[in-house]
């Protein structure tokens, strides 16, 4: 997809803060948050580690035309058309 | 490079380059791949219809004597699996889009062939297990599964079925990422997305359907599977599971499959229609952006089949309100097809006698389908006749009136041999009153309260008149379906040998020879063209004898 | 004459022999396999998007049975297996690097360090289904957990909503893990290739395409994770 060669440092740096990122989850899991908020902190961290996994690793980052990005973002689009339209059904099932 | 010829003396084509059994399966030519699918295809087609018959037959008199009632259940369950997951679905993607998309594009082959068949194999291993079922007993949970009842409560084949359209699934998948790589990535010099015949874009936008949507089907039957081996609770509401769940994610992907089916249709009609009316088609980019939009919004609608199981009143708004979205991208297709047809010169040749026939039945399934949205109407017609008869039209009056338009007129590219105009003629005009008197009597049924899925109707013998009359109508139907099998068959042997451009119609198609030879073109073409420029074009559709 | 399509992929099949006869370029080739590949991740994506709305959905019902559930998972475990498969997943970056540089050794190194690490991982899965298998948390005629709901003991747990929890748990990191099975699968392969030096900078396809799968299961696993391992944790 791309020419291009990524340093090792770079690499390293990515893999560092991705282990980082695993021991925050697990450190945040065991505070107390108010309300919804450590399901919201776990998730975050999640997406930003997949988020470097996918612009450094799999090299989306240099990717030299816009398709690749568009078949992520579609694909995350359909799945938020699933989750988000099922839910509609059940947050509101109780209303009257 | 000089065309290759044959010691024969006869041209070279992807036909005669090869014969044996082993030539035939384990080809990559995605020409070859397309007729075993055609072979296939036709075969469970038949399988269908068989059982279409026989519930046409049992509701020929009120009381319900030709089978039981077990067997009917099977029998409606079983049409409609072989139907929708081993007919309607592949055809014409494996067919004609797998024969066609690359030589549209001015490609040699798909972009991965022996993904293409590998995706027939999974086909065969699906329709193997399906054969399998129907063998044993059948199955009898309704093309829907719906859980508990496939989990909990029935004892025939659910789980044979089920992974037979999850093994089908995955043919289905890897035929739409084929199409999708092969669009963006195949695609000869000088070919724009603007160029792309209609068809192409009709693909295109199948496979997104396809590649989005078929892995929640495919989960959500593994889900049935191990439910129903291991009564895990997911879906069973005894064990604190959810059985509206299943439907949700059921219809994520069954609904959008719906237009899995049409959309293929559409690009047909649209190549058509251009073609027998020697015109550019009216709005091109409004076709293909109508093409993608019902794509996108077909999927933001399936839970109008949930309307009255139980979901909340305020989703059932939201999709209410979605639904009617899709008729706007749908009535511009429509639209945009008549005025394609203003002050061009019609002629009435066999694939354009079928796709007026599409655009006229799809037009009032659709329409049908604003009544099925709106909440008030759905709760009076749900489960009812008048749901079935909606389907049937965009289905079997969309769906299979396109695929035999498209069979007629690419017919002479793929086999090289003419079919008899008469004799198509005749069965196009059989297929379309067989039609209709099969399926227009199911409105008045179901808007009378005949329910769908009842083997026995004694209750309410006024419901018989209009009952034979849709038998009498599926009669006519089948023999407007044999007929072409058999002249095909007979063409292929007897047929006059077809010209490269037997309609001098426009595209990269009728520009290779008919039939094609193995890589589609002995030079890399280049593209300088629009698509339909039949303003280009002087001459006329040849008349046929 | 020359310029026949054909002919053209004959001469050039001569000069690397992974091009296949349709293709017109090496990089035409190239690009095909990456996007089918990440056309096949969206579909990765649906196929586990249909788990995470159920998950979801049930979640949202039964949050406290599924707390519950969630503090029987071994945390230590469960966090180890998320750092060797980021492990793994710097190997296999690493592998890609090796064979655009033309590093024939560094690649095969880094490719056997991958499939160590996912058989690792694989290993401690299996230490953590015997666990469960043995404390009859295996959803099924056995299935048996008692307790209270977290930060309420006065609410026992529901049996059915924590069967669905681990039947949820089951099916997600058991498909997760037939995901892992066939991703060692095709790095067996493409070791096996690269001993026998089919990859350099003129053409690691193969290796690159597998590394994007690869990638992709290690991040649905970097959502699993959290997702069934933390949740409630601090009650």
């Amino acid at each position: 997809m791309s020419e291009h060669v990524s340093s090792l440092k770079l690499y390293i740096g990515i893999w560092i803060t991705l282990l980082i990122g695993t021991l925050v989850t697990v450190l945040v899991a065991g505070v107390n948050l108010p309300g919804p908020l450590n399901a919201v902190v776990a998730l975050t961290i999640a997406t930003i580690k997949a988020t470097l996994v996918v612009l450094f690793f799999m090299h989306v980052k240099y990717a030299h035309d816009k398709i690749t990005k568009v078949v992520i973002v579609a694909a995350l689009f359909w799945l938020a058309i699933l989750l988000a339209l099922s839910m509609a059904d059940y947050t509101t099932r109780l209303w009257t | 490079m000089a065309t290759a010829v044959l010691e024969s003396g006869e041209r070279e084509t992807y036909l005669n380059k090869e014969y044996g059994i082993k030539s035939w399966l384990l080809t990559v030519d995605h020409k070859r791949i397309a007729l075993l699918y055609l072979v296939s295809i036709t075969f469970f087609f038949f399988i269908g219809g068989f059982f279409a018959l026989l519930i046409r037959l049992e509701l020929l008199t009120p009381a319900g004597d030709l089978v039981q009632a077990d067997t009917y259940n099977k029998l409606f369950t079983m049409h409609g699996q072989v139907m929708v997951f081993f007919f309607l679905i592949p055809a014409v993607p494996a067919v004609l889009g797998n024969f066609l998309i690359p030589i549209m594009i001015g490609a040699k082959d798909l972009a991965f062939p022996r993904v293409n068949l590998l995706s027939w194999y999974l086909y065969i291993i699906g329709g193997a297990l399906m054969l399998y079922t129907i063998l044993n007993g059948g199955v009898d949970t309704g093309w829907t599964f719906y859980t508990p009842l496939s989990t909990e409560f029935l004892n025939t084949h659910v789980v044979t079925a089920g992974l037979a359209i999850f093994v089908a699934g995955f043919s289905s998948i890897l035929t739409g990422l084929n199409f999708v790589v092969t669009t963006h990535r195949m695609r000869a010099p000088g070919m724009t997305w603007s160029r792309l015949p209609l068809f192409v874009w009709a693909h295109y936008a199948t496979s997104i359907i396809q590649l989005l949507g078929t892995p929640v089907l495919a989960i959500t039957l593994l889900l049935v599977v191990c439910e129903r081996l291991f009564h895990l609770g997911i879906f069973n509401p005894a064990l604190g599971g959810d059985p509206l769940l299943f439907q949700h994610l059921f219809w994520f992907y069954s609904h959008p499959a719906v237009y899995i089916m049409i959309l293929p249709g559409m690009g047909i009609v649209s190549e058509i229609v251009c073609c027998f009316s020697r015109k550019r088609i009216f709005g091109y980019t409004a076709m293909a952006l109508a093409l993608l939009g019902i794509a996108v919004v077909g999927f933001l609608v399936w839970a109008h089949h949930m309307f009255v199981a139980g979901i909340s009143l305020y989703a059932a708004m939201i999709f209410s309100l979605l639904s009617y979205f899709v008729a706007v991208p749908s009535a511009i297709k429509v639209f945009n097809w008549t005025s394609t047809m203003y002050k061009g010169s019609i002629t009435y040749q066999t694939p354009m006698l079928y796709a007026f026939g599409f655009i006229g039945l799809f037009t009032m399934g659709g329409l049908t389908g604003l009544f099925l949205a709106s909440l008030g109407i759905d709760v009076h017609v749900t489960d009812t006749y008048f749901v079935v008869a909606h389907f049937h039209y965009i289905m079997v009056g969309g769906m299979v009136m396109a695929y035999l338009g498209g069979m007629h007129f690419w017919w002479p590219k793929i086999s090289g041999r003419m079919y008899p105009e008469g004799w198509g003629r005749l069965a196009a005009l059989l297929v379309f009153v067989g039609f209709n008197l099969t399926f227009f009597p199911q409105f008045i049924l179901g808007y009378m309260g005949m329910p769908r899925r009842y083997w026995d109707y004694s209750h309410s013998p006024e419901f018989q008149i209009l009952n034979v009359l849709s038998t009498a109508g599926a009669t006519v139907l089948a023999v407007g379906y044999v007929l072409p099998m058999i002249y095909f068959l007979w063409s292929m042997r007897y047929g006059k040998p077809a010209p490269d451009n037997p309609w001098n119609a426009a595209g990269l198609e009728w520009m290779v020879p008919s039939p094609p030879p193995t890589f589609n073109f002995e030079e890399q073409p280049v593209v300088t063209w629009e698509a339909y420029n039949y303003d280009e074009i002087k001459e006329e559709v040849p008349v046929a004898q | 004459m020359h310029n026949s399509p054909i002919a053209t992929a004959d001469q050039e099949a001569h000069q690397n022999p992974a091009l296949l006869h349709h293709f017109a370029t090496e990089e035409q080739q190239k690009d095909a396999a990456s996007l089918g590949m990440w056309v096949f991740l969206a579909t990765e994506i649906m196929f586990f998007g249909g788990m995470f709305c159920a998950y979801l959905v049930y979640r949202y019902w039964y949050f406290g049975d599924f707390g519950a559930g969630s503090q029987s998972l071994n945390v230590v475990l469960g966090g180890t297996n998320t750092a060797v498969l980021i492990c793994s997943s710097l190997t296999v970056a690493l592998a890609v690097r090796a064979a655009q540089l033309g590093q024939q050794k560094v690649i095969i190194i880094c490719l056997i360090l991958t499939m160590l690490l996912g058989l690792v991982f694989l290993g401690i899965k299996g230490v953590e289904y015997h666990d469960k298998f043995v404390e009859h948390h295996v959803p099924g005629p056995g299935f048996h957990f008692p307790g209270h709901v977290p930060g309420h003991p006065d609410i026992p747990i529901n049996q059915h909503h924590a069967q669905i929890f681990f039947s949820l748990y089951f099916i997600m990191t058991g498909l997760h893990a037939l995901h892992m099975i066939i991703g060692v699968g095709l790095f067996a392969f493409i070791t096996y290739n690269a001993m026998r030096r089919r990859y350099g900078p003129d053409y690691y396809t193969p290796v690159e395409v597998a590394g994007l799968y690869w990638h992709f299961v290690d991040i649905i696993w970097i959502y699993l994770f959290p997702l069934l391992y933390l949740i409630d944790r601090s009650k």
